[in-house]
Parts: structure tokens; C-alpha cells; sequence
């Protein structure tokens, strides 16, 4: 007796990833059940395929992009490690406070929920918003909605009002500036249950 | 020795098949319950309450279902430059990033493809998912259930589903001979009828049905939920239906074609399901002949996992003709009558249906519908959903059950593009 999933990780590992991210045992354990069942080739990782079966998110104008964030450079697999880390991202900021680490950025802090949202504009990540890029998202979001010529003034209106250094691209710490004010913490995050 | 070896042998199987024939076919032929499944029910339910060892449960994440528009404003709120609508703001991406994480971590859809997750565990090792060693008790108990489940149950049912399909068989065949005629029919119905109520013991089924006053009748179509090709076996045991579906090859094969011999069932050849209107006239025919059995159609086309009704295929729904709404529920905690097509073949499905505790489900049969002025099929169609979802207290979706093997349409993402594009650039 013993089940399938569960027997696949071990308490070393729940304790590795509880540390690195945050997350609850239970709730490491509930989350390798999702997992699991989102591999379906049974191989212990998943493949952007298995992402795409999701149908909410595969009708998600940035699922795509969202599916990007979780595999490492070049990579065409990730394991549940990965998976964990990208979506400790999403803990809310005050599940923090049991686990004060002063020496370790954690995983979702507001800073690391900015560069996890500049990352899905910055597609070549070298750590600035081109208008190409920035028109890459724009398109994405609206389909064929609106015209090139208008797309293209919303791209420019966004940069002028955020480009503070004048070199036609958002670097991050202008990405921060301009967001400054929004509730990241709350807007990024997810309640995660238990 | 040897002589005496398989007298006794013999005689272990005489004795077995009149225990069998007497005290569970011949009731069920006739509709008689000697109260045996009824007595198991309730002691079975003594013992998982007693034994009522908890498995975590509970949604993983709480969603927020609010309105794209409202979210985006919302998010929009604290920006320096804050426009409700007419404008872009890099904050938008988070809705879409959001919702993104969200449906990777907990979507509305894929759950209704597997198995539902039980609140306590019913002693079965398939449902013990996040198994965690409990007691010795509780162990030694579900080590008796396997063995009544496999060396008990489990023969006797099969003897019964043997018994019944090959009473089915040769039954339809021999009525099959006869010229029609009203004995004809009613022949046919008693065959019928009581090769389901046989199966239906084969299956250690309790079946409720509520409402018989709203029963399918001639002339006109029933429509229920699918969860499992048990479901024709629940509806059937109450009820003469003339099925409707794809001819197969095999023991199946064997079976349709002598069950349309007796009386008219619909079925149709691969080839003919790919042409709508001929399976559309065909089906109008049918009913259009008062003297033929309702049709029963699943209109979800597919399994589902007895927590959702999915969308309903509209074909139904145009022919014409008074529907007949049925709910079925089935109860969890006896036994997984959902059929995994993708996970398990017919054959251990069947198996796992035989080895399971017992079938209970319940059947609610609602007030006939029909088409109203104005109203296309499509509406129809979800209004009958609905009216099924409420009353089995399954969650209505629209979601299509054929994304259990297909993509989703791209449609849905225009639609969310077209929504998003008129709060930027704001109403023409």
C-alpha cells in the first residue's frame, strides 16, 4: 500500500523546498498532487504540452508567456523543484512572517514579484522593455483588435511616461518607479488554502 | 479420488447456481428485492462510519471570480495616471499573469476528467490517494473487505453478468422470431427489463428513483448526465429505452445486434455518426413512430466525473420532440462509478465496478421540457443542463467534455482579447 504520488517525494525534499520557498507541508503535498496529475507522461517533469492542456489557460492571451516563466533558460522540462519556485512568486507577503530569513531574499517578495511581471515583457532578458518587445505583449493581449498604427502610439505613450533615462526602453528600476504606487503584493499573489 | 475430486467439485457448483438462481435471478426477474442489498448497504455504512479515517480535502487556492473589467480597474486604481478605460498601463499584464498561475495551480476543468476525491476514506486502496499508514484496525479491516470484495463479490457478480447478458442475448433472439405483434413487445420489454435488473445485482446496485410520475415516455427523448455506460444499466432497470450509438465489433457487437432484433434501437455505423443529418432524420423517424421507446441520449458525448454536467451537444436538441430530463447521482462513498476511458479499458473498468462495495446512486426524473418560441437549440440545450445540474447538485459548466481529448477552441481567447482591447481604446 502507498500511493503513487505521494511515494514520489520524499520528506527531504518537502523539507529542502518548504525552506527555499515557504510553502506548508500540506500544502507542498497538495501542490505535487496537482503535479502529478498535470504529468502525464509520468516522467517527473512537465513539458510545455502539459501546460497547454489546461484549457483556462490555454485560452489565457499570456499563457504563453506565463508557460515561459517556469522553464529555466533553453530547457524544455521542468521538474517539481522549478515548478515550486516559480510559484512561491505568487505566496502572499505576510505568510512571511514565520519565516524570517534576514540573510535570503525570499521568493515573494514585492521586488521579486515586479522582476517575475518585467520578465514576461522583457522576452530576451537583457533587462529592458524594447517597444518591440513591449508591442509583443500589446498584440498578445489584444489579438486583432487594434490596428499597428494605434498599437504602436499606445507603445510609445507607455515608454515616454516611463522612461525616465531617455534610452527609448524600460529598464527595471524605472518598470519599479513607474508601479510604485500599485499593490503588488496583493495584485501577485495568490491565496494559497491550508 | 479423482472421481470423488470432481463430484464434489460439481456439486459445489450446482449448489452455487441454485443459491445464485434462486435467491438473487429469479427475484430480480420479477422485481422482488429479498432485502439482501439493502441489508448490506446499511452494514457497510455502520462500518466506514466507525472506521471514519479523514483524507485532506478542500479547494488548494480561493479564486477571484470577479470580472476582468473590474479586476483591471481595480489594478489600474493606484497608477499615477489613473484612466478607467481609454488606456494602457504595464499593471495589466497582472491580471492575465494572475489568472494564469491561478488555473495552473487549480483549473475549472481538467479535475472533471478523473476520479472525485473522497472526504474520508471508504476502505477502497484506489481512493486512498495521499495514503498515510492509520491503524492496525483500520488495516486489518480493509485486508477483510479486499478478500469479501474479490473472493466473495466478485465471482458471484460476474456469475450474474454472465447470466444476464446471456439471457439478453439469446432472449432478444428468440423474440426476435416472432412476428410483430403486441405480444411481441411485451415480450420484449419482460427480456429486457429483467436482463438489467440482473446486471443491476451483478452490480450490488441500490437505485432511487424519484419523481416516476415525470418517466420518458413514448415518443420522446431522455436526457441525462453520463458519468459511465452504467448509467444505461441504472435508467434501463426502471424503464424501456431504445438506445442509441455506434455499432462495435466484439462481445458488444454481439449483443446491440440481437437487442435490435426483439425491438428498435438506434445504432449507427462509424461512418453514418460523421453525417449530422442523417442521424438527425433517423432520430426524428424514431420518435415520430409513437409505438417505439424513447430514445436515450447523453448529450455531454462523453464521460464525465459525476461533479459537473458539461456542455450538452445541441444535435439533441433540434430534432424536435418533448425531452425528458433525468439526473443521476451517483454516491461516492461505495464505490467509483466513473469510467476513466482514457485510463482504464472496458474490461477493468468493469473489473473495478465488480470489485467495488456497491453502486448506489439516485435517479431524478424531471418535468418534460420543449423547445420555446424564439429559442435556438443551443439554449435549449443549456437550459436542460441546468435544470439537471441543479437538481443533482452538480456544478453547471459550459466547458465541452471533449476537451478531455481535444484542444479548446482558440474562440475563447478572442473573446478575452476582444474584451480587453474595448477597455483600452474604450467603447466606439
Amino acid at each position: 500500500m502507498g500511493s503513487r504520488a505521494s511515494s514520489l517525494l520524499r520528506e527531504e525534499d518537502i523539507e529542502e523546498i518548504k525552506k527555499e520557498t515557504g510553502f506548508s507541508h500540506s500544502q507542498i503535498t497538495r501542490l505535487y498532487s496537482r503535479f502529478h496529475s498535470l504529468d502525464k507522461g509520468e516522467n517527473g517533469a512537465l513539458s510545455r504540452e502539459d501546460f497547454q492542456r489546461i484549457p483556462e489557460l490555454a485560452i489565457n492571451p499570456l499563457g504563453d508567456r506565463i508557460i515561459n516563466a517556469f522553464f529555466p533558460e533553453g530547457e524544455d522540462q521542468v521538474n517539481f523543484r522549478g515548478f515550486m519556485r516559480t510559484l512561491a512568486h505568487f505566496r502572499p507577503v505576510e505568510d512571511n512572517e514565520k519565516n524570517k530569513d534576514p540573510t535570503a531574499e525570499p521568493l515573494n517578495s514585492r521586488n521579486n514579484k515586479l522582476l517575475f511581471a518585467f520578465r514576461l515583457y522583457d522576452l530576451d532578458r537583457d533587462d529592458k522593455i524594447s517597444r518591440d518587445e513591449l508591442l509583443q505583449v500589446l498584440r498578445m493581449m489584444v489579438g486583432v483588435n487594434i490596428s499597428d498604427e494605434q498599437l504602436g502610439s499606445i507603445a510609445d505613450r507607455t515608454i515616454q511616461e516611463a522612461d525616465t533615462n531617455g534610452d527609448m526602453s524600460i529598464s527595471f528600476s524605472e518598470f519599479i518607479k513607474v508601479l510604485e504606487k500599485v499593490d503588488v503584493e496583493q495584485k501577485m499573489s495568490i491565496r494559497f488554502l491550508h | 479420488m479423482e472421481g470423488s475430486y470432481w463430484d464434489l467439485v460439481l456439486l459445489v457448483m450446482e449448489v452455487w447456481l441454485f443459491v445464485v438462481l434462486g435467491l438473487i435471478v429469479l427475484p430480480a426477474m420479477f422485481g422482488v428485492s429479498l432485502g439482501f442489498t439493502d441489508l448490506y448497504i446499511k452494514v457497510l455504512v455502520k462500518i466506514l462510519e466507525v472506521n471514519n479515517t479523514l483524507i485532506q480535502t478542500s479547494r488548494i487556492i480561493e479564486r477571484n471570480d470577479d470580472s476582468m473589467e473590474e479586476q483591471i480597474v481595480e489594478l489600474r486604481r493606484s497608477h499615477p495616471k489613473f484612466h478607467s478605460v481609454g488606456d494602457f498601463t504595464l499593471c495589466d499584464a497582472f491580471y492575465f499573469c494572475k489568472k494564469g498561475i491561478e488555473s495552473i495551480v487549480d483549473d475549472e476543468v481538467t479535475q472533471r476528467f478523473t476520479s472525485e476525491e473522497l472526504v474520508s476514506w471508504n476502505l477502497l486502496t484506489r481512493t486512498n490517494i495521499n495514503f498515510h499508514y492509520i491503524s492496525v484496525r483500520v488495516t486489518i479491516i480493509w485486508g477483510l473487505g479486499l478478500f469479501i470484495r474479490y473472493c466473495i463479490l466478485l465471482p458471484l457478480r460476474v456469475t450474474l453478468a454472465a447470466i444476464g447478458l446471456s439471457w439478453l442475448v439469446i432472449g432478444t433472439t428468440l423474440v426476435g422470431l416472432l412476428p410483430n405483434s403486441n405480444v411481441k413487445n411485451w415480450l420484449s420489454d419482460v427480456i429486457h427489463m429483467t436482463c438489467y435488473r440482473i446486471c443491476a445485482r451483478g452490480l450490488s446496485a441500490r437505485i432511487r428513483y424519484h419523481s416516476k410520475e415525470n418517466r420518458p415516455k413514448k415518443g420522446g427523448i431522455c436526457v441525462a448526465n453520463h458519468t459511465s455506460p452504467i448509467d444505461i444499466v441504472i435508467l434501463a432497470n426502471d424503464g424501456c429505452y431504445a438506445m442509441v450509438g455506434q455499432i462495435h465489433g466484439g462481445l458488444m457487437g454481439v449483443i446491440q445486434r440481437s437487442m435490435v432484433r426483439s425491438c428498435p434501437h438506434v445504432w449507427f455505423e462509424r461512418s453514418e455518426m460523421k453525417d449530422r443529418h442523417a442521424v438527425a432524420k433517423r432520430l426524428k423517424d424514431h420518435i415520430a413512430d409513437k409505438s417505439k421507446q424513447p430514445i436515450l441520449i447523453f448529450p455531454e458525448g462523453t464521460c464525465i466525473n459525476n461533479t459537473s454536467v458539461m456542455m450538452f451537444k445541441k444535435g439533441s436538441f433540434e430534432i424536435g420532440g418533448t425531452i425528458y430530463p433525468v439526473a443521476i447521482k451517483y454516491d461516492p462513498q461505495f464505490g467509483d462509478a466513473f469510467w476513466n476511458s482514457g485510463k482504464y479499458n472496458m474490461v477493468s473498468y468493469l473489473l473495478r465496478m465488480m470489485t467495488s462495495w456497491a453502486i448506489v446512486c439516485n435517479v431524478w426524473y424531471l418535468p418534460p421540457m420543449s423547445i420555446q418560441d424564439g429559442e435556438d437549440a443551443v439554449h435549449f440545450a443549456n437550459r436542460v443542463k441546468s435544470a439537471i445540474a441543479l437538481q443533482g447538485g452538480l456544478m453547471d459548466l459550459s466547458w465541452d467534455g471533449g476537451l478531455k481529448r481535444e484542444k479548446v477552441k482558440q474562440s475563447f481567447k478572442e473573446e478575452q482579447q476582444k474584451m480587453y482591447s474595448s477597455m483600452i481604446v474604450g467603447q466606439d
